[in-house]
């Protein structure tokens, strides 16, 4: 209970912070609704060509945007030495974790919700019947991208040059549910079944637990630096 | 005489090839105040942060309420209170909602009315609603101070206490640590201040070079033997 409690508390401190200050937000849909501008003058309406780049196209614009926000995880922590306070409570460090994962599956599902909705209206996709099954990868692909994308967001907290490490960390990493994802998105828009893509669900789900544990076990040797 | 609260024994801590603190010793029981003063880079906050396990010896052993420092500081967290250099507090959230933030992610269970007379001991009553972003420097350290207020330490671990603080405020101070000393709590605070500041204390430790150079009661220094003897050892250690 007691970790449930304190993971709460960071989400309830998060959430009220970022609907004061905008400063994710506002820079993650910005960012998110220039990319898919940016997508439509360069691919105009052919529809055979969208309809083989939409996947990944809608992936780079989930992964893009949530680099912004992940990136920024933990600089408010840095704010009047937070970090060294959080770390001075006695309590498993693990629900600073959770709770900043929470923090940023909103957020990325904030972000998805505008994407995917824009994507079908600019690029005049039809997404209605893929839908159930574009949710399912949507939240395993956004739980893998953003539970390693917290853990790293940790670990380069205090890194001068945070902004450009940050990427490069995260990026190769990534791989297997980038292309689980993609992969898995272009089958369902071509309207296969969900059974069809389960070996890429199942890569996704492999990559979530390992990713969530992973962050778990070693965020405690993160926090403490 | 009371048990040990503060035990430092061979303490050494380096960065690289940087030797900050030499071979500490020091004990500070029950019940005790003691003042740190030395120089700017004298090792005072890498001392305290050692003490409160944000920072890891490089050699010797450092036991805060019986427990080591770097074997058990979850243990050690629970028992120290810190006052640092940062605030410890959120700029967009209000100085109420900082405490329950605060007290919540402790898992202290503390009433709004608890909350409420904690911020009023510090004058921040009338500021209990307003963001901590608009707030002065001074009054951002009394929220902290209204934070530790909440807690119920063993030891407190204070780096500059004072430091922006109004008289109103430092009185409370003055007067919140004298009777955490009475009631039996370990007091250490780095301090660059010579003045009502040290009447707190009845230890005075002065560091240079990370050694710690005069260890004497407060009582037996009298007028501006403080500065006399301040300037001689950290000009000598310099």
């Amino acid at each position: 209970m007691s970790f449930a409690r304190r993971t709460w508390a960071i989400v309830w401190k998060d959430v009220l912070v970022e609907r004061r200050s905008k400063e994710t937000v506002n820079a993650v849909l910005f960012f998110s609704v220039l990319l898919l501008f940016i997508f439509e003058f360069t691919l105009g309406a052919d529809r055979e060509r969208l309809a083989a780049v939409l996947p990944g196209l809608l992936w780079l614009g989930v992964l893009l945007a949530g680099l912004l926000g992940l990136g920024r995880t933990f600089v408010l922590e840095r704010e009047n030495d937070c970090w060294e306070a959080l770390l001075l409570t006695p309590g498993d460090k693990g629900a600073v974790y959770v709770g900043k994962l929470c923090g940023n599956l909103l957020l990325m599902a904030l972000v998805e919700v505008v994407m995917v909705t824009l994507f079908a209206l600019f690029m005049n996709v039809e997404i209605g019947r893929a839908m159930p099954g574009l949710l399912l990868v949507l939240a395993l692909g956004t739980l893998g991208i953003a539970a390693i994308g917290t853990l790293f967001g940790a670990m380069t907290a205090h890194v001068r040059a945070r902004e450009l490490l940050f990427p490069v960390l995260l990026l190769p990493v990534l791989v297997p549910v980038l292309l689980a994802t993609v992969k898995a998105t272009e089958a369902l828009l071509l309207g296969e079944p969900l059974a069809a893509v389960s070996h890429w669900l199942k890569l996704l789900g492999a990559a979530d637990v390992i990713y969530v544990v992973t962050g778990l076990l070693v965020f405690d040797v993160v926090l403490e630096g | 005489m009371s048990d040990p609260l503060i035990h430092i024994e061979g303490l050494r801590k380096a960065y690289g090839t940087t030797l900050v603190l030499d071979g500490l010793d020091l004990v500070v029981r029950g019940g005790e105040a003691v003042g740190l003063l030395g120089p700017n880079g004298a090792g005072k906050t890498t001392l305290l942060k050692i003490l409160a396990t944000i920072a890891r010896p490089t050699r010797g052993a450092a036991r805060v309420a019986g427990y080591d420092c770097a074997r058990e500081a979850e243990r050690v967290r629970g028992a120290v209170g810190v006052v640092a250099h940062g605030a410890h507090v959120y700029d967009d959230l209000t100085a109420l909602e900082n405490l329950t933030f605060w007290t919540r992610f402790a898992s202290m269970g503390t009433s709004t009315d608890t909350l409420l007379a904690a911020l009023s001991e510090l004058d921040l009553e009338e500021c209990a609603d307003v963001r901590v972003r608009t707030f002065s420097a001074g009054m951002k350290r009394r929220l902290s101070l209204a934070r530790l207020w909440l807690q119920q330490p063993r030891v407190l671990l204070l780096d500059e206490p004072f430091s922006g603080l109004d008289q109103r405020a430092r009185k409370w101070l003055e007067q919140y640590l004298q009777a955490f000393a009475t009631g039996g709590g370990a007091i250490l605070m780095a301090t660059h201040a010579f003045g009502r500041e040290l009447d707190v204390v009845g230890r005075i430790v002065i560091l240079a070079n990370g050694r710690i150079v005069l260890d004497a009661p407060r009582d037996t220094l009298h007028g501006d033997e403080i500065h006399r003897l301040y300037a001689l050892h950290t000009e000598d250690a310099s």
